[in-house]
């Protein structure tokens, strides 16, 4: 069977390939994560003690706090971040985050966001591909 | 599809140089991705991204030197991790998070920010005023000026608050917009006994409360005395944005968009109103209280940082008093304020009885405090909410007399319930 391809909002383009890590609730890049060791700190969080290190990170939505872009970019600088980050609700934070580490550091994490319908449709799936175009390929 | 005028446009395509280039683009993504139809200008920027938690903020801070960044509007420094004026008693704890902190902030000052390092800039003279369109970053001054100054403000994450700042536009979307700021839904706090309607304390519980409830809606709370101070108000700016988000509220007949009930709607009605009673007030007490007796190892006030009234007040109630020599009590603010209590002759008082004051810095995330085990007592509603998730420490959270009664006492004292 031919993988299907969902159509993303580009919110900082890049590709990615990999697996995924699907969050039930957001976890903020500030405060809620350790950008040196890639871990999810937030005590209250169901997945506190996750590593996002290398995975294709899906949240419906950002949780923001001015510190977010500096997080991001700091996590992608060091490789602790995730690879990618798919959304379904649009979030500035952290494609701010994104561009900045993209300019400082010339690595291009995409950041994108899907419609409710195909949100709900990548999360059954365990991998899948970021075109530069924002194509969500899961397999 | 963004309308941009010449100047806009040039940035965009590189005339003005490749800083400024770079600096549009995250300006036009953030607008792009708020769906603003065109960008506007800003007359004063409060910069968060001198901030420092580790190499980015750095990177960052040197590309904008090298670059021969230069600030076109007035650009103030929020408050920064360590202290800049060597009252941070206990920096050696991590020296190369000390020097980077440093560095950042330095360059920031050298590129010509204002280095106010204060996460209270409207305590500052000569700061934006009602109807101002201005860059806002840290949660508790953006929503202080959207609903106390009546400036307008978008919260702007580091870097995109330098963007806005060097290319002085921010994208005309949210709250900037007099349809941003309507007033969606009510907080009515009229039931509670008059008495407690003045006190400072429950101001900071009700904006736990608003933060709680309010999601994305802008609140209106109905009931405060107009005679309600401007550090309650700092409170429940503070407090509903660390428990929520919430970046504009309304207080009929104290905030300046808010007169009366029709104003603050815009001739709309709330789509619900929520009655607070004594027991929300001791609910949100609960909930940023993890303990209520007990020793004390410290006190923390000045989250946002302290101001001259609130060390008046402090001096008045600390005067003849000594703190106990198990606690450490620590007040932060900024250096403005400082020399200005110190002129008063009240920082004597205050220091006298073994207070420290802390400037440039706050005590939750300033290595100062990273040694303390707890529990700490502290006015603030956003410090005790805050905290225990940044600090392995319990909290107490009590009014300013209940903070000195414990700090001179060594153990906490905390007011009865409200609903008893």
């Amino acid at each position: 069977m031919t993988p299907q391809s969902l159509k993303s909002e580009v919110l900082h383009p890049g590709t990615a390939q990999g697996e995924l890590l699907v969050l039930d609730t957001p976890v903020s890049f500030w405060g809620g994560f350790d950008p040196n060791n890639g871990e999810i700190i937030e005590a209250s969080h169901p997945q506190c003690g996750e590593k996002v290190t290398g995975k294709i990170l899906v949240m419906y939505r950002g949780k923001g706090s001015a510190g977010t872009p500096a997080g991001v970019a700091e996590s992608i600088r060091n490789g602790s971040g995730p690879i990618a980050l798919i959304l379904c609700e649009p979030e500035v934070n952290i494609a701010i985050g994104a561009a900045v580490a993209s300019e400082l550091y010339d690595v291009h994490m995409p950041v994108v966001c899907l419609e409710p319908d195909d949100y709900t449709k990548l999360i059954e799936s365990n991998k899948t591909d970021i075109s530069l175009t924002g194509e969500v390929t899961p397999h | 599809m963004i309308e941009l005028s010449q100047k806009e446009k040039d940035m965009r395509d590189g005339k003005e140089g490749p800083l400024l280039k770079f600096a549009i683009s995250l300006v036009l993504k953030a607008a792009n991705i708020w769906q603003a139809p065109r960008l506007i200008e800003a007359s004063f920027a409060h910069i968060d991204a001198c901030h420092y938690y580790g190499q980015a903020h750095l990177d960052f801070a040197r590309k904008l030197e090298r670059e021969g960044a230069t600030f076109p509007i007035p650009s103030w420094t929020n408050t920064v991790p360590v202290s800049l004026t060597g009252s941070d008693g206990r920096e050696k704890n991590n020296q190369a998070f000390v020097d980077g902190a440093k560095e950042v902030a330095e360059i920031y000052e050298r590129i010509g920010c204002k280095p106010v390092w204060t996460c209270a800039p409207y305590q500052l003279p000569d700061g934006p005023k009602f109807g101002d369109q201005i860059v806002g970053s840290e949660s508790n001054a953006v929503s202080f000026y959207n609903a106390v100054v009546g400036a307008r403000t978008q919260k702007y994450g580091d870097f995109l608050d330098v963007a806005c700042a060097l290319t002085g536009r921010v994208p005309f979307t949210g709250l900037h917009r007099d349809e941003g700021r309507i007033g969606q839904i009510e907080l009515d706090v009229s039931f509670l006994p008059e008495e407690l309607r003045h006190e400072e304390e429950i101001c900071h519980l009700i904006g736990i409360i608003m933060g709680r409830d309010a999601g994305s809606k802008v609140p209106v709370i109905r009931g405060l005395p107009s005679s309600t101070h401007r550090d309650s108000l700092k409170g429940i700016a503070a407090a509903g944005a660390a428990s929520g988000g919430v970046a504009m509220f309304h207080v009929l007949g104290v905030t300046p968009e808010a007169p009366d009930a029709e104003t603050a709607y815009q001739g709309r009605t709330p789509e619900r109103i929520q009655k607070v009673t004594a027991t929300d007030l001791d609910e949100a007490k609960a909930l940023v209280s993890s303990v209520r007796s007990g020793p004390v190892n410290m006190v923390a006030l000045g989250t946002p940082h302290f101001s001259y009234d609130e060390f008046q007040r402090l001096a008045v109630l600390i005067d003849g008093r000594k703190v106990h020599p198990d606690v450490t009590f620590y007040v932060s603010t900024s250096r403005f304020v400082a020399q200005m209590v110190q002129d008063s002759g009240a920082m004597d008082i205050i220091e006298r009885a073994g207070v420290q004051v802390l400037r440039d810095t706050c005590t939750y995330f300033s290595p100062a405090v990273k040694a303390c085990k707890g529990p700490v007592m502290t006015n603030s509603g956003k410090w005790a909410f805050y905290a225990p998730g940044m600090l392995p420490v319990d909290v107490a959270f009590g009014s300013l007399r209940d903070c000195v009664q414990s700090a001179v006492k060594g153990e906490i004292v905390m007011a009865p319930a409200f609903g008893s």
